[in-house]
């Protein structure tokens, strides 16, 4: 369907509905009685009550369009296709789907899949009038009934305030499904690889060693330890990194620096959080590590170019704004009369805030470190470019180490057989993070929430 | 009683030469023969390029209160910074002429701000408790100037400036709650204790009672007149009757200008000037 012809038509009715109930309104109004709401309210209302049993229409057939034409498809299809199982019907459909698009398809074409995609062309074409016409019809339709309730008392304003009201709790119910969405195909799926491995072997396992999908179902070996104890290395090397410099950057941001140096200093911090992750991944990879390696080489220390101290290092100078600027603005937040009155008692700038903002802003300062943390944790492209991926339990930093999300990656990634262990995997590393960082900003969320109603 | 009590521990803690001299010359004193404390000569401050004071000169006789009224935006808080250089720490404010205390300049660059700021003690509009307990919060200017070399000695300072703030009663059981626990009038009195435990000479307070109850309100005004036994206090209050009840001398501000300074019932009975006249009657403000 044409999305253009589709948006021309709501547009040229909520124009005509809002000028009809502005109008109309206006016209009631005499001197003897006034309107309850203003004529924009009158505008708003009908227009709102004339475009959304479209877009409902609309929605409709964006909902079940699909499952319509695939009803047609098939029954347009050779009896004995028909009868198929999934796995042999599907790319079928697909085809028919192409061709009728106009795009073609690989190889020969059978006569039955050219009539098949003529016909799904046709119906696509006739379908797609009928909805738009139906959408144009119920707008028409309830544009009559709408204007219809234009009253001189009609409470306009309140209705459209209710109906606004409306409109974003469905939006903020879009993300909140969206969300449970994905959390709950984590759970499916991992619970499928479970019925692989048992989840004790998963969560103690100390070895990691899946194999591939082609060497048999079930023979690798699925300990998550080795890569969990890498994903903490990493991200605890990067706030060791991030957390002195980032918070002293903050208090000088907040506490010392005059307005012009700030102005300048903030944004440019904030242009090193714009970088792309995997631009910070390669320059781990091309400078952080060699330069480690040859450095360690200088002092007798064995450190691999690729390690979990470089990962470390590079995540740390990544995160080093995300601390800044949080931290900055909690520290700002400390009332400027607690600081007054510091100083007032003849205590000098550093005394003041040792003594009072650091503590005053302390519990926000943990939420803000908590959710680096969650960060570090789902870091990807730093880790994949940088870490080395050899997932083995090891207690050096010098040396090579993966993560959950690099496993996830390596994964993934390849043709791999969705229903394998090998594959299923993945969901379950997910989870494991998602449950991890979802503590870990439940944890920030709140303690940063105590610190804001402290001071009002 | 306990008035009496009070200030007699508050005596103690000063220096037995002081203390005497006190005693002899604190019931006979009169006012026009009364030691200056501080002296300001033609303050001018500037925000930026933005004149706030022009030419204030003052004297501020020492224990006793002096008031500074004036409409909203006159400057009296501006001046009042000016006594401990509070306004170092707005950006882009510039203060000339001379402040002395004691005779010493204010202003010199030689002069360690931080024990100016100690001698000058500061009372802010709203009650600004750190958020840490009742104890603490005491003790935060005695520790950060040394004053005490043990925890007994720190353990006294807090007590006896609770006490002289007339707070001691009232927390003496939930020292080590949190001091923003307390009501507004009682986080005031804390201030006021917070400051007085690293013995300053002069205690400046802008607008202390604005935020409080009329029963606030008279507790603290009843403090003011037994901390001027020991204390040199400037106020700034916008309350003409506050400034009548406290204060023995009073100066009127208006558009940054000092425009009349003298004894308080001269001021509220026989103003030399028309400004001042209006203000005190009401007329404007
Ligand atoms: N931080 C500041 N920056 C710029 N102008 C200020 C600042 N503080 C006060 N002023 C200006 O200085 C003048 C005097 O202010 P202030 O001393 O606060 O008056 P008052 O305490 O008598 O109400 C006002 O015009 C005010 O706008
Ligand atoms: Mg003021």
């Amino acid at each position: 369907m044409n999305s253009l012809t589709v948006a021309a038509l709501l547009l040229v009715f909520l124009g005509l509905a809002y000028q009809q109930g502005w109008s109309l309104s206006r016209r009631l109004a005499t001197p003897e009685g006034r309107l309850h709401s203003r004529p924009a309210y009158h505008g708003s209302l009908v227009a709102i009550w004339t475009v959304a049993p479209a877009l409902l229409i609309l929605a409709l057939w964006a909902l079940f369009g699909n499952t319509a034409s695939r009803a047609f498809i098939i029954a347009n299809l050779p009896a004995e296709l028909a009868d198929q199982p999934a796995s042999v019907i599907e790319p079928a459909i697909q085809r028919v789907r192409q061709i009728a698009s106009g795009f073609g398809v690989a190889g020969d074409v059978q006569p039955y899949e050219t009539a098949a995609g003529q016909a799904l062309r046709q119906f696509q074409v006739i379908m797609s009038a009928t909805v738009l016409a139906a959408a144009a019809a119920f707008a028409a339709l309830s544009l009559y009934f709408a204007r219809r309730r234009v009253a001189l008392r009609l409470q306009a304003r309140n209705e459209v305030e209710r109906l606004v009201g409306y409109l974003l709790l469905a939006c903020s119910a879009v993300a909140v499904l969206t969300t449970l969405g994905i959390v709950l195909s984590l759970v499916f799926e991992a619970a499928r690889f479970f019925t692989f491995v048992s989840p004790a072997d998963f969560f103690f396992g100390t070895v990691w060693n899946p194999r591939f999908s082609t060497t048999g179902a079930g023979s690798g070996q699925y300990g998550l330890l080795p890569l969990l104890w890498g994903t903490v290395m990493v991200a605890a090397i990067a706030m060791f990194v991030a957390l002195p410099i980032g918070l002293m950057t903050a208090i000088y941001l907040s506490q010392y620096a005059r307005p012009r140096v700030r102005n300048f200093v903030k944004p440019v911090i904030e242009i090193l959080a714009g970088i792309p992750t995997i631009v910070y991944g390669f320059f781990a990879l091309v400078t952080v590590g060699p330069f480690l390696a040859s450095a360690g080489a200088a002092v007798g220390i064995d450190i691999r170019a690729t390690s979990a101290l470089t990962a470390g290092i590079v995540m740390g100078i990544m995160i080093i704004p995300f601390i800044s600027s949080l931290s900055d603005d909690i520290l700002r937040q400390v009332p400027r009369a607690m600081i007054d009155g510091s100083i007032g008692l003849g205590a000098t700038r550093s005394e003041t805030i040792k003594r009072v903002v650091l503590p005053a802003a302390l519990p926000g300062i943990v939420g803000a470190f908590l959710l680096a943390v969650s960060r570090a944790i789902g870091e990807t492209m730093i880790v994949v470019l940088a870490a080395g991926n050899s997932p083995f339990l090891r207690a050096n930093p010098g040396e090579p180490i993966s993560t959950v999300t690099v496993t996830i990656v390596n994964q993934l990634t390849g043709d791999q057989d969705f229903a394998s262990p090998q594959s299923l995997v993945a969901f379950a590393l997910g989870l494991t993070l998602f449950v991890m960082t979802l503590f870990l900003n439940m944890a920030a969320l709140y303690i940063v929430r105590r610190f804001r109603e402290q001071y009002e | 009683m306990t008035h009496n009590q009070e200030t007699d521990t508050a005596a103690m803690n000063m220096s037995t030469s002081q203390f005497i001299e006190d005693q002899v010359t604190g019931s006979s004193r009169q006012l026009n023969e009364m030691k200056t404390r501080v002296t300001a000569r033609d303050v001018n401050v500037f925000y930026g390029a933005k004149q706030a004071l022009f030419d204030v000169s003052v004297n501020v006789p020492d224990k006793s209160v002096i008031a500074f009224i004036g409409p909203s935006g006159c400057g009296k808080s501006t001046f009042l910074r000016c006594l401990n250089r509070m306004n170092d720490t707005i950006e882009g404010c510039r203060v000339e002429g001379e402040i002395r205390l004691d005779g010493q300049d204010v202003y010199d660059p030689k002069i360690d701000v931080v024990e100016l700021r100690a001698r000058v003690g500061m009372v802010f509009q709203k009650p600004n408790p750190f958020p840490k307990s009742i104890f603490e919060n005491v003790a935060y200017g005695p520790k950060i100037h040394g004053l005490a070399s043990n925890k007994t000695d720190l353990e006294e300072i807090v007590v006896t400036s609770l006490k002289k703030a007339s707070l001691f009663e009232e927390v003496k059981d939930r020292l080590h709650e949190p001091g923003t626990g307390l009501s507004g009038g009682q986080q005031q009195r804390l201030c006021i204790a917070r400051a007085i435990a690293v013995s300053p000479e002069v205690i400046l307070m802008d607008e202390p009672c604005s935020a409080l109850d009329p029963i606030a309100t008279a507790k603290i005004e009843e403090l003011i007149d037994e901390l001027r036994a020991n204390f040199t206090i400037a106020i700034v209050t916008h309350s003409m009757q506050q400034a009548a009840r406290v204060s023995q001398r009073t100066a009127f501000f208006h558009l940054g200008v000092l425009v009349e300074e003298g004894p308080t019932e001269q001021i509220f009975t026989a103003p030399s000037d028309k400004r001042t006249q209006d203000y005190v009657t009401g007329r404007f403000g």
